[in-house]
C-alpha cells in the first residue's frame, strides 16, 4: 500500500474549501491542506511538499504556480501540469470544470484519476452556484437602475411608474439597446447634470 | 453585430486596448467578425484556454508564445505570433520603505535614467532584492534581468524574482514580501493610487520600443482558418493604427474604463495612454513620451529576430539549448502572414525577418518590401545589441 498522496486546495473561501475536501475524502484517504491564496503562496507550498496542487482556474493566483513547473523552483521535485492523454479527456473537463491540477513529475495516473474526478464534480457545482450567484446579483443591480431611471423621468416629466416604464422600453426599442443599458446611460447623464 | 463568431481572449490591462477597439469602434464588423472579448484571470489560464481550443485567439505577453515553443508550461501546442499588439506599458515601482530611503540618500526619482534609478535601488536595499513580476515568462522578468544585470546584480545570487500576479500585488508590499515590482498598466498607477508604492522607471528607460503584448493563435488554427486569420489581423491592426492618433485617446480611455472591460476610472487609464504619469503618492508628475504606443510604422511586425533574442534569454536562464531554442521561436514569428495579410492596408513591410536587435538608437532607414521604412529607436539603455546569428 503506498502512502496516502498529500493534496493542497487553494482557496480562500472557507465554506468551498470545506465542500471540496469533503468530496476529496470520499474519493479516498489522503493528506489535504487546505491554503488560501496569498502572496506567499509558492513558500507554503514548497514546506508541505504535496504530490498534487489543485487550484481555481478563476483564481489570480494561479500564475503563481507556473512558477513551479520551472527547473529552478522552489519545489525540490519537479512539478507539470495535469495533462491527460486519454481519450476521455480528463484535462478538459477539469478546465471547464475550472479546476486545474499541478502534479508531482512519476506520479501513476491511476492514482491522479479518482482525485480528478472528485475535484471536477465539485468544481462543476461550484462553478453552477458561482453563475446563478452573479446572475441573480446583475439582475438586481439592473432593476435598481431600472427604478431610479423611471424616478428621474417621473419627476422630470410628470408621469407616472408606468408611462415612465413605457417610454423607457420604447427608447430602447427605438435605439436597438436593452433597458438597462438605456436606464443606465439616464442615471449617469442624471448624475453628470446635477 | 453580424459576422462570423470569434472568441479572443484577454487580460483587462490598458494594452489589450487594439482588441477592444476593434470590436468597440466596428474594425471587427467591418472585417466580417462578430468578435467575442473574455477576459481572463490569469495568464496561464488564458493560455490553457488558448491551447485548448476554447478560444480562436489571445492578447499574450510576448515570451508566452516563444515558452511554449521551448516546451515551458501548458500542453504542448504550438502557438503563433501574428502581429505585436503594443510597445512599452510596463513600470517599475518600489515599495514606500525603500523609495523613503532612496530620498532620502538624494535620489530624485527623475522617472528616466535607469542607471541611476538602477544605482540609487542597490545603495537603498536593505539585502538581497526581492522582485515581483506577473508571471514567469514576460517581458517585466526580462526587461528586469537585463536592467539589473547590466548595473552588475545578478540571479539568483543578488535577486530574488518571484511570480506576484498584480491583483496580489498591494497585499506583497504591504506584508513586507517584496521591494520591487515590474508591472503593466494600469497597475503601476493602482499602486500609487493605493498609496502602497511609488512609480521608479517606466520599461521605456530599459529599452525604447520593447514589444510587449501579442496577438497569438494556435499554429493549427492559423493554418486551417486562412481567411479568418486575415480577417482578425486586419481588424486588429486597423485598431491599432486608430490608437495611433492622439485625439482618440480619450476616447480610448473612456471605452476601455467600462465595467465590462477595465472597470476602472478613465483618468487612470488615460495617464497611461497619453504617457502623464503620477508617480508617487504625493502627486509628483512624470510625463514619458511613448510610454505605451501602439502603433507606428511597422510596430506590430512580429520581427523574428527578437523572438531569437527572448529564446536566448530563456535558454540560458533555464539550462535549455540556446541554438535549438532560437530557431523555435523564429518559426513561430509569423512575418508571412502579416506581410501577406496587411500589404493593402498600407502597413510598412520590412524586407527582412530579423534585425540586430537593439541597433538603432535613433530613427533609421531599412529595405522593405516596397522602397524602404524608418524604424524607430529600438536601442537599451546600455548600448546592448542581440545579432541572431553570431556565435556566442
Amino acid at each position: 500500500m503506498p502512502e496516502a498522496l498529500s493534496i493542497i486546495v487553494i482557496e480562500t473561501d472557507p465554506e468551498r474549501a470545506g465542500l471540496i475536501e469533503d468530496s476529496l475524502r470520499e474519493a479516498g484517504s489522503f493528506e489535504i491542506t487546505v491554503i488560501p491564496e496569498t502572496t506567499g503562496l509558492a513558500r507554503r507550498i514548497s514546506e508541505i511538499n504535496p504530490d498534487i496542487v489543485l487550484v481555481d482556474m478563476a483564481s489570480p493566483s494561479r500564475d503563481m504556480l507556473e512558477e513551479l513547473t520551472l527547473a529552478s523552483g522552489p519545489l525540490e521535485r519537479p512539478v507539470a501540469m495535469f495533462v491527460d492523454r486519454s481519450d476521455d479527456g480528463a484535462t478538459k473537463a477539469a478546465i471547464d470544470a475550472g479546476v486545474s491540477a499541478y502534479v508531482v513529475d512519476g506520479l501513476r495516473a491511476d492514482r491522479i484519476k479518482p482525485i480528478m474526478d472528485a475535484a471536477i464534480a465539485r468544481f462543476n457545482m461550484v462553478q453552477r452556484m458561482r453563475t446563478e450567484l452573479e446572475t441573480t446579483r446583475r439582475a438586481l443591480e439592473e432593476r435598481k437602475v431600472i427604478d431610479r431611471a423611471k424616478g428621474l423621468l417621473m419627476k422630470a416629466r410628470g408621469i407616472d411608474e408606468d408611462e415612465a416604464y413605457a417610454l423607457l422600453r420604447r427608447t430602447a426599442m427605438d435605439q436597438g439597446r436593452r433597458v438597462a443599458d438605456v436606464a443606465h446611460a439616464l442615471v449617469t447623464a442624471a448624475g453628470l447634470l446635477s | 453585430m453580424s459576422g462570423v463568431p470569434i472568441s479572443v481572449g484577454y487580460i483587462p490591462l490598458v494594452d489589450a486596448a487594439p482588441l477592444i477597439i476593434a470590436r468597440e469602434i466596428g474594425f471587427a464588423e467591418e472585417e466580417g467578425l462578430a468578435l467575442t472579448l473574455n477576459a481572463a484571470p490569469s495568464w496561464s489560464t488564458l493560455r490553457d484556454q488558448l491551447m485548448l481550443g476554447r478560444l480562436e485567439a489571445a492578447h499574450m505577453l510576448f515570451p508566452m508564445p516563444i515558452a511554449a515553443a521551448l516546451g515551458l508550461g501548458g500542453f504542448n501546442t504550438r502557438i503563433d505570433i501574428l502581429q505585436i499588439l503594443s510597445h512599452n506599458g510596463n513600470s517599475i515601482g518600489v515599495s514606500r520603505a525603500l523609495a523613503d530611503r532612496m530620498r532620502a540618500q538624494g535620489y530624485g526619482f527623475d522617472f528616466a535614467d535607469a542607471r541611476a534609478a538602477g544605482e540609487a535601488l542597490i545603495a537603498g536595499a536593505a539585502g538581497r532584492l526581492r522582485i515581483g513580476v506577473p508571471f514567469p515568462f514576460s517581458m517585466h522578468a526580462e526587461l528586469l534581468y537585463h536592467w539589473l544585470g547590466a548595473i552588475g546584480l545578478s540571479a539568483p545570487q543578488d535577486l530574488d524574482v518571484h511570480t506576484v500576479p498584480p491583483p496580489l500585488m498591494a497585499e506583497a508590499l504591504a506584508a513586507d514580501e517584496i521591494d520591487v515590482f515590474c508591472v503593466g498598466a494600469p497597475w503601476g498607477s493602482i499602486a500609487v493610487e493605493n498609496r502602497v508604492g511609488e512609480m521608479l522607471l517606466p520599461g521605456t528607460a530599459i529599452r525604447a520600443n520593447a514589444p510587449e503584448k501579442v496577438l497569438a493563435v494556435r499554429h493549427d488554427w492559423a493554418e486551417a482558418e486562412p481567411g479568418l486569420t486575415r480577417r482578425l489581423m486586419r481588424a486588429v491592426w486597423q485598431a491599432g493604427r486608430w490608437l495611433g492618433h492622439e485625439r482618440n485617446l480619450l476616447t480610448a480611455a473612456e471605452l476601455l474604463a467600462r465595467r465590462d472591460y477595465l472597470d476602472l476610472p478613465p483618468e487612470l487609464i488615460e495617464r497611461t495612454l497619453t504617457g502623464n504619469l503620477v508617480i508617487s503618492p504625493r502627486g509628483e508628475m512624470r510625463s514619458v513620451p511613448g510610454y505605451m504606443s501602439f502603433q507606428t510604422g511597422a510596430a506590430g511586425y512580429p520581427w523574428a529576430s527578437q523572438g531569437a533574442l527572448v529564446a536566448a534569454r530563456l535558454a540560458t536562464r533555464l539550462g535549455l539549448s540556446r541554438e535549438e531554442a532560437m530557431a523555435s521561436a523564429r518559426a513561430i514569428c509569423r512575418t508571412d502572414l502579416y506581410t501577406r495579410n496587411l500589404a493593402d492596408l498600407g502597413a510598412d513591410l520590412p524586407e527582412a525577418r530579423d534585425k540586430i536587435e537593439g541597433a538603432l538608437n535613433a530613427p533609421g532607414a531599412i529595405p522593405a518590401v516596397q522602397g524602404q521604412v524608418i524604424l524607430p529607436s529600438d536601442a537599451f539603455f546600455d548600448g546592448w545589441i542581440f545579432d541572431p546569428f553570431a556565435n556566442s
